[in-house]
C-alpha cells in the first residue's frame, strides 16, 4: 500500500520531486509528469513493484489525472498508486512502457478514450476504436456525453 | 392421391411419397450448422446450449463450424460494436446460401443497455437481415432452443420455387459498412451515432 511510511521513504529519497501524499480510501503519491519516469524506475528496481496492473485516467474539470496501480509479485504487496496531473488542453505524460512493458496497451487505451498522449510510447495507436475516429469518447466534453460532473 | 394409392403395401414401411419441398426442407432444417462466432456474454449461453444438458445437437445444429463457408446460420450472440461490424458483415457475405441470422439477446436486437454508446450498433438488423430474434439478457439456453425451433419452422415453410437464393437478379453481397469519423456509415447513407 502507499501508506505514509512508503511515501515518507520516497519523499526522503527524492526531495527535489516535491511529491505529495493524496489522502483517501486508497492513498496515493502525486508526482509531477517530468519526474514520473525516474520515480517509476525506482519503484520497479528498489521497491520491487514489478507489475503495473493498470494505467487509467480521470477527467476532472481542471485537469486530467493519470492513475497507475503497481503491484509487487516479489513481495506479494500492493497496490502502490501513483498519480500524475496533466493539463486539459493538451494532456501529455511520459510513457512507462520502457519500465513496465505491460503498460503498452493500457496507455493505448488511455490515449484512445481519454486523449492523453504518451511521450515515448513505441506504438501509440487507438486500441478500441478505429483509426479515423474523431475525439476521445470518455472525455466529459465529448458530444453526446450529457452526464454532469459528480463529485462527492 | 394418398400414400396408400401410390406405394405398394410391401414397401410402405420404406417409401414415403411427399412433395419435393417437404423432403428438401426436412433435410435442410435438420442440419443447420452455426458458425463458431461469439461476440459477448451471450456467447457463453450459446456455448452452454451446445453442452449435453441442453444439447442443441438434438435439433441438427450439430457442430459450430469454424469457417463461414461451411455454415448456414449466424448466431449474433452479443453486442455488435462498430469496430466489429464490418467483420460481421464480411463473415456473413462469405457464408453460402441459404443462410440465416439469429439475433440473440437485447444487445444484438436493439443495442440493449448500450444503445446510446459511442461504439455500439443499435441492433444488428441495421446491417444484416435477421430471421429470428431471441429476447433476453442473456437469453436462457431454453430460449435459444426455442429460437432454433422457430428457425426450423421458417425453413419448413419455404418453397424451392420462391426462395430468393435460386432466383436471378438478387443482390447476393451485403455492402460492408464503413467506419466514419463519428460512427458507422450505413449502406443507406445514414450514420449511426
Amino acid at each position: 500500500m502507499t501508506d505514509r511510511e512508503t511515501f515518507d521513504r520516497l519523499a526522503a529519497r527524492f526531495p527535489a520531486f516535491e511529491l505529495e501524499f493524496v489522502e483517501g480510501t486508497d492513498p496515493a503519491v502525486l508526482v509531477k509528469g517530468e519526474n514520473l519516469l525516474e520515480l517509476a524506475q525506482h519503484m520497479r528496481d528498489e521497491e520491487k513493484y514489478d507489475f503495473c496492473s493498470s494505467v487509467t485516467a480521470v477527467d476532472y474539470p481542471d485537469r486530467v489525472e493519470l492513475v497507475y496501480h503497481l503491484y509487487s509479485m516479489t513481495n506479494e504487496g500492493g497496490p502502490a498508486i501513483l498519480k500524475v496531473h496533466c493539463n486539459k488542453e493538451d494532456p501529455i505524460a511520459p510513457s512507462v512502457v520502457s519500465i513496465w512493458t505491460g503498460a503498452n496497451w493500457h496507455e493505448r487505451e488511455v490515449w484512445d478514450l481519454m486523449g492523453v498522449r504518451f511521450d515515448g510510447h513505441p506504438d501509440l495507436r487507438r486500441i478500441l476504436l478505429w483509426e479515423g475516429y474523431e475525439g476521445h469518447p470518455l472525455r466529459k466534453d465529448f458530444p453526446g456525453s450529457e452526464d454532469e460532473y459528480i463529485f462527492s | 392421391m394418398t400414400q396408400e394409392d401410390l406405394v405398394p403395401p410391401e414397401l410402405r414401411r420404406n417409401v414415403v411419397v411427399a412433395p419435393v419441398d417437404w423432403i428438401y426442407n426436412l433435410g435442410r432444417a435438420g442440419s443447420v450448422w452455426p458458425i463458431m462466432f461469439g461476440l459477448a456474454c451471450c456467447a457463453f449461453e450459446m456455448i452452454v446450449t451446445l453442452t449435453s444438458r441442453f444439447d442443441l445437437a438434438r435439433f441438427g445444429m450439430e457442430f459450430m463450424r469454424a469457417s463461414p463457408r461451411q455454415s448456414e446460420l449466424m448466431i449474433i450472440s452479443g453486442t455488435v460494436t462498430k469496430k466489429m461490424a464490418p467483420q460481421v458483415v464480411r463473415l456473413y457475405d462469405q457464408m453460402p446460401e441459404p443462410k440465416y441470422v439469429m439475433a440473440m439477446g437485447a444487445c444484438a436486437i436493439s443495442g440493449g443497455p448500450f444503445k446510446d454508446g459511442y461504439n455500439v450498433v443499435p441492433g444488428v438488423d441495421k446491417l444484416l437481415p435477421v430471421d429470428v430474434y431471441i429476447p433476453g439478457c442473456p437469453p436462457r439456453p431454453e430460449s435459444l432452443l426455442d429460437g432454433a425451433l422457430k428457425l426450423h419452422k421458417q425453413i419448413r415453410g419455404e418453397t424451392v420455387l420462391t426462395s430468393p437464393w435460386y432466383r436471378k437478379g438478387v443482390e447476393r453481397e451485403l455492402p460492408v459498412p464503413e467506419q466514419g469519423p463519428w460512427g458507422l456509415v450505413l449502406p443507406k447513407g445514414e450514420e449511426t451515432k
